[in-house]
């Protein structure tokens, strides 16, 4: 096309055209990929009902009191593990080859990626607000106001862009779709787990203790709590944010090794 | 003369295999280059290279004019790609794949779907237009891929074994495909294991085993250059076939082989092939075939690598085309 010909690089307006339209892509799978949407709707909700009923009365005394306490957790874990939707939708283009297409178009280098990405995070944002309604709608109340509710999500956004880049190094790397689910699974579960998401880490054993309190969902957790329900946020949060950008300064220069190396 | 595609030297090395050892390839505008080789000869290599996919770790490429390394981006605008395997978003629909791309390469929505809807129509997938790609068969995945890399009306496209997985019709229809856009003076570039693919459809072919091009040329060239022209022969009577063998070696100098109740010997100057009729006719031997032909590209690959082609065995033999007359006596 002579229009494209004659241009050496692509500049920002076009950057971000090319990368709008990939991800209207991300989005418009949904439309035909069922199992999409099931895992974007269906698990939230499954998060918060099972934790809510099967655990609520064990850990809490009661369901309505562990899901007061329990939701800005079960929101950051749902959040962590929407990251991954990344990895996964990534090592499909790669292996069916559609990523190679993406590249020999004279497009921005970056979109495939920062396209998926600006997908991700709108399905991101949808499930969050899921699981805030769901929690609502079972009784869960707000202490703090919209503000809160807004500081929250922009909090999760900012940690789960710079999850993504772990999220696009794993997509990149890994050899099958199966090995990213089963990394992503053997991460993520742990990691949620050995936090303050769900429980008071004060009940656990010494040094399993220790390590969630430096956990960084525990900070996320706590600052996410902090904002719903209120109680301290700066520290927490501070902290969360800490966690993320050492997150990405790791993994973004091997995320992009990863990508030249496709190249 | 300036070249659709150049490449010079092209080395690419994957830990201890070396995928390409020096590959040099041309292509004159709007015409068809085959590059003809068995598995793991380098063709996808050398076409990711040539596509910007992949960096040579030595040689230099340019396609359209455009150094495939140092003008990557330019060189993008000028081609299209039809990968060994089709590259369908298997989630989104025919359309929206070609939507997709069409909006990436700059036409608006209105004229991204108009495109679309030309190249599905074109393709025979109008029907399924409105379908996920992963509802399409094989074939028609492979159509769509190809409509897929069309949609910005590449002036060079690279066609990694289109054909490989299509049932004869599309074939054919694949093949008309790659005729209308040599017209419309499009440069194609076609990997194939096919030989008669190559024969029908290329201008000029270059051999590819073992990361090198073993041989360049046209089909014609080829035929004639390696073994040349074959010459058969078979008796009347059979149990003569040892005397026809005898003068054969004699004439030729070389040892013919046998192939049923045929010999058979590679020939390069035609001129044996009245000798042979004359001393077979004062032994008074009549010969009940008696041709000369040019080589297949069959035979061709055989004289060069050794082997057969891969599908040389289960492709229907083609009649040949290019008997000349048949001496008989
Ligand atoms: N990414 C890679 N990593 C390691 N080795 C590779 C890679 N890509 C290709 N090779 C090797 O390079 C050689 C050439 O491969 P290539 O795919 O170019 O062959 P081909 O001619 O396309 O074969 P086929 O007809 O099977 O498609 C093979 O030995 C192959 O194993
Ligand atoms: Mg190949």
């Amino acid at each position: 096309m002579s229009a494209v010909t004659a241009s050496r690089r692509v500049g920002p307006l076009d950057t971000a055209r090319h990368t709008m339209t990939l991800a209207w892509r991300g989005l418009v799978q949904i439309k035909h990929n069922p199992m999409e949407l099931l895992d974007l709707s269906v698990q939230p909700i499954m998060f918060v009902l099972l934790f809510t009923y099967v655990f609520g009365g064990a850990i809490a005394g009661s369901p309505g009191e562990f899901l007061q306490w329990a939701l800005p957790g079960i929101i950051v874990q749902n959040a962590l593990f929407a990251t991954l939707a990344t990895a996964v939708g990534l090592n499909v283009d790669v292996e069916k080859g559609v990523f190679d297409r993406l590249r020999s178009l004279p497009i921005a280098r970056t979109a495939p990626l920062t396209g998926r990405v600006l997908a991700d995070l709108a399905k991101q944002v949808w499930s969050l607000a899921l699981v805030l309604a769901i929690g609502l709608a079972l009784g869960f109340r707000i202490q703090t106001g919209i503000g809160g509710v807004l500081a929250s999500a922009a909090l999760l956004i900012v940690v789960a862009l710079a999850m993504s880049w772990m999220s696009v190094l794993i997509g990149l790397a890994a050899s099958s779709v199966e090995k990213v689910q089963i990394f992503a699974f053997s991460l993520m579960l742990p990691l949620t787990f050995t936090s303050s998401a769900f429980v008071d880490i004060r009940t656990m054993p010494g040094p399993l203790a220790t390590w969630a309190e430096v956990n960084p969902v525990t900070y996320l957790s706590d600052a996410i709590r902090g904002l719903l329900l209120g109680g301290p946020v700066a520290a927490p949060a501070t902290r969360a944010l800490l966690w993320s950008a050492a997150i990405a300064v790791v993994c973004a220069p091997l995320a992009v090794r990863a990508f030249r190396r496709r190249a | 003369m300036s070249y659709a595609i150049q490449a010079e030297g092209l080395v690419k090395r994957f830990k201890e295999t070396t995928a390409l050892g020096g590959v040099d390839l041309s292509a004159r505008p709007g015409t068809v280059l085959g590059l003809l080789g068995p598995n793991g000869a380098g063709k996808t290599t050398a076409v990711r290279i040539l596509v910007t996919l992949l960096r040579p770790d030595a040689g230099r490429a340019e396609v359209g004019g455009y150094d495939v390394v140092r003008q990557a981006h330019q060189a993008r605008a000028m081609i299209g790609l039809t990968g060994q395997y089709a590259a369908v978003d298997e989630t989104l629909t025919g359309a929206e794949n070609l939507v997709m791309i069409g909006r990436l390469l700059g036409l608006s929505r209105p004229d991204a779907r108009a495109r679309a809807r030309e190249l599905l129509a074109r393709f025979g997938l109008a029907d399924a237009a409105e379908r996920a790609a992963k509802t399409y068969s094989g074939g028609m995945r492979r159509r769509l891929d190809l409509a897929a890399s069309l949609v910005g009306r590449p002036r060079v496209l690279f066609l990694d074994e289109p054909t490989t997985g299509l049932d004869p019709h599309s074939r054919n229809a694949l093949w008309d495909i790659v005729r209308e856009l040599v017209a419309e003076d499009v440069t194609v570039l076609l990997t194939t294991q096919y030989l008669d693919e190559a024969d029908r459809l290329a201008d000029d072919i270059a051999v590819v085993d073992h990361g090198r091009v073993i041989a360049t040329g046209t089909p014609a060239e080829l035929k004639t250059r390696t073994g040349g022209l074959v010459l058969e022969v078979r008796p009347a009577e059979p149990e003569r076939l040892d005397l026809v063998l005898d003068v054969m070696r004699e004439v030729i100098g070389a040892r013919p082989e046998l192939d049923g109740g045929l010999a058979v010997a590679g020939v390069n100057d035609p001129a044996v092939v009245p000798a042979i009729v004359r001393r077979l006719d004062d032994l008074g031997v009549v010969a009940a075939e008696l041709s000369l032909r040019r080589s297949s590209l069959d035979e061709v690959f055989l004289a060069l690598t050794g082997r057969r082609a891969a599908g040389a065995e289960t492709e229907p033999e083609e009649p040949e085309e290019t008997e000349l007359e048949g001496a008989g006596v």
